[in-house]
């Protein structure tokens, strides 16, 4: 059983505070994926949990034990680096075994280890090459080789497919799953980009600044995000924000002229002449006649189009509500000229209210 | 096509210069090297001989009479080569344990006052061992280290450290610590992280740090003459004086000492050299 926990942990750096209390308890087996902005902490977060940075305060466990003061050696874990980190010097073999050379196991055992390792990851015809002789594809393969040849309690990950071209790096991230299905391992895994975060995990960190926002399944994340940060950070296009204010007890003004009912599930809990953010995703803003059928609450607005993206199977139009630039998106699509009105319906079930002063959502 | 014509003949004559600027410059180079070795081998007349004398003509005499007994010409080759290989060997592999671990340290830690340290070492650099060579001598004779093989050997460590240290702190710079921070979490300590991993890896590095260390050790003259009086620890080049008389200067045994210091210097570089040029491929990290 791997559980890794956190609590209280704080990092300093001199007198800068990067990291502040955070509390975290990670299931056995499960993937955990650290995500946020560039400089929130993730990787600072990740390198206490390997050992590699002091903790400042607090406590780390894996697997029941305290490892606060353990040497990286000692606390039975891999990592994959984002520049992979692969022992120049050494061939594709040695740098899977070195781990076990190190350990002192016999040779029979690290061949073993080895191939095995490499036949998961298709790595057979490489063993005699040398990291300089390996594409950018080929040395990640080799760097997860290198974290699983080991059977680790847990393996880390930080940023691994950031220098991937994006093909490829959609082609590891399933490779990355499959490896986590196959062998079962605990994985922390450090990420500042969110479709990555919410394909790969079970349960998605959201950090921001040093401190967690937000922790849950990539779908509770998505539907009930937190605050502003969180339903802006996750999704793609990220959630429509429209400035407003609650007039009465069941209508929010959207500033321009526009006026929504409250959202069932922040009835009751808003007041009268509140400042609000009115937030709503793309695929809830969908023109009339391109839309998802669906029962439930909805506002008809019309409105302008100013640009559109079209991907295919939908078509993101970009349009403007109270002078907040919005997108939605049209399913079916036909072509549509910038400067065209059309018809749109908003869902209203699945909009979301937050508190204008300290962004944070009201929710029922 | 005229235009064509011209530009490809600018650039032939650009080819042209570019080889005569590196042959001259390869010859102000060599030809004094080149001398030397031809003079060793010349009779002492056609040495002296004004205007020189270009067809070579070949003897032994001087490296014979180098090597006979003293009072004909000879000196004590042997021991004056194992001396100079004493002091330059042990004070290289001594100059280049401290100066790498003081790279070492300056390329991966943080310490109160690292700049100042550093710029202090280049300083001392910066003063010319001439310079010391009184206050040394003093100091030597009053601690009775004068004229011995360790008291050479303290001060060419002292004159190689901060150039290893600058040397080999470039080289550990350029190797990501993502390096050692992975050996150690396959189970390495710190100290075989640094043996297993970034020493291998730097390996081209702290060799040209040798090199440099050894041959300003190997052709130092200036302090060895001071400091150093008998034949139990003259080094080559002091002794090269040997063949100064009060009147007279033996050039051609002179020459002969000489090729036989720039042989193993030679040798020795050309062995390295290989080292450095096979200089790692940082393929371990990102390309
Ligand atoms: N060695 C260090 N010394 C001082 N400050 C540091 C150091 N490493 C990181 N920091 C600071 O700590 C904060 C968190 O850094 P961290 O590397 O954890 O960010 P991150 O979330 O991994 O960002 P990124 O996505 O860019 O990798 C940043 O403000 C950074 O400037
Ligand atoms: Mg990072």
């Amino acid at each position: 059983m791997t559980e890794v926990t956190l609590s209280n942990v704080v990092k300093y750096y001199g007198k800068h505070r990067a990291v502040h209390g955070i509390n975290l308890a990670i299931n056995d087996g499960e993937f955990v994926v650290l995500v946020g902005p560039s400089g929130c902490g993730k990787s600072t977060t990740l390198r206490m949990i390997a050992g590699l940075e002091d903790i400042s305060d607090g406590e780390v466990t894996i697997a029941g034990r305290v490892v606060n003061d353990l040497p990286p050696r000692e606390r039975n874990i891999s990592m994959v680096f984002q520049n992979y980190a692969l022992y120049p010097h050494m061939t594709v073999r040695e740098n899977l075994g070195f781990s076990l050379v190190i350990a002192k196991a016999d040779e029979a055992a690290i061949a073993k280890a080895v191939d095995e390792a490499a036949e998961i990851l298709g790595l057979n015809e490489l063993m005699d090459r040398k990291p300089a002789e390996l594409s950018g594809g080929q040395r990640q393969r080799v760097a997860m080789g290198r974290a699983i040849v080991r059977h680790p309690d847990v393996f880390l990950f930080d940023e691994p497919l950031s220098n991937l071209d994006a093909k490829l790096r959609t082609q590891m991230r399933v490779e990355i799953k499959k490896l986590h299905q196959r062998v079962g391992n605990t994985i922390i895994y450090v990420t500042h980009d969110q479709v990555e975060a919410m394909t790969l995990a079970d349960r998605i960190v959201l950090m921001q600044d040093g401190h967690i926002v937000q922790v849950g399944t990539p779908l509770e994340l998505f539907n009930k995000p937190n605050n502003t940060f969180v339903a802006t950070f996750i999704g793609s296009p990220p959630m429509n924000l429209v400035d407003g204010k609650v007039v009465g007890a069941e209508t929010i003004e959207l500033y321009g002229g526009l006026s929504v009912p409250v959202p069932a599930a922040a009835r009751g809990l808003i007041s009268d002449g509140q400042h609000v953010k009115f937030g709503f995703r793309a695929d809830n803003l969908m023109p009339v006649g391109h839309s998802v059928q669906e029962e439930g609450e909805k506002a008809d607005l019309e409105l302008k189009v100013t640009l559109t993206e079209p991907l295919g199977t939908e078509t993101v139009l970009f349009t403007e509500i109270a002078g907040n630039e919005v997108q939605a998106k049209m399913l079916n699509p036909r072509p549509v000229r910038p400067g065209e009105v059309l018809k749109f319906q908003l869902m209203l079930d699945k909009c979301h209210v937050f508190d204008a002063a300290s962004a944070e959502a009201i929710r029922g | 096509m005229d235009r064509n014509l011209t530009h490809r003949n600018r650039k032939r004559a650009l080819k042209a210069l570019h080889f005569i600027a590196l042959f001259l410059t390869m010859a102000i180079i060599c030809i004094p090297g080149l001398w030397i070795v031809l003079n060793s081998f010349r009779p002492t007349v056609e040495i002296m001989a004004k205007p020189p004398v270009w067809t070579p003509s070949f003897t032994l005499d001087h490296y014979r009479a180098m090597f006979g007994g003293t009072g004909e010409g000879g000196v004590p080759v042997f021991s004056y080569f194992r001396n100079s290989l004493i002091v330059s060997v042990v004070s290289t592999l001594i100059a280049i344990l401290i100066g790498m671990s003081g790279g070492y340290a300056f390329a991966r830690y943080r310490f109160k006052g690292k700049a100042g340290y550093f710029v202090g070492l280049m300083l001392f650099r910066a003063v010319p061992g001439v310079a010391l060579s009184l206050p040394l001598f003093i100091v030597f004779a009053k601690v009775g280290i004068i004229d011995t093989h360790f008291g050479l050997i303290l001060v060419y460590v002292a004159m190689n450290v901060p150039f290893t240290i600058w040397l080999t702190d470039g080289f550990f710079r350029q190797i990501p610590k993502e390096l050692h921070e992975a050996a150690e979490i396959d189970g390495c300590t710190r100290w075989q992280a640094f043996w297993r991993v970034e020493f291998p890896v730097a390996r081209s590095g702290v060799a040209s740090a040798a090199i440099f260390a050894f041959l300003t050790s190997w052709n130092e003259f200036a302090l060895a003459s001071q400091l150093t009086r008998s034949v139990g620890s003259k080094t080559m080049p002091v002794g090269l004086l040997d063949f100064t008389a009060e009147f007279t200067i033996n050039w051609g045994g002179m020459c002969a000492l000489a090729v036989l210091m720039i042989v193993p210097a030679l040798v020795l570089t050309f062995i390295v050299q290989k080292h450095l040029i096979a200089g790692l491929t940082f393929g371990g990290v990102k390309g």
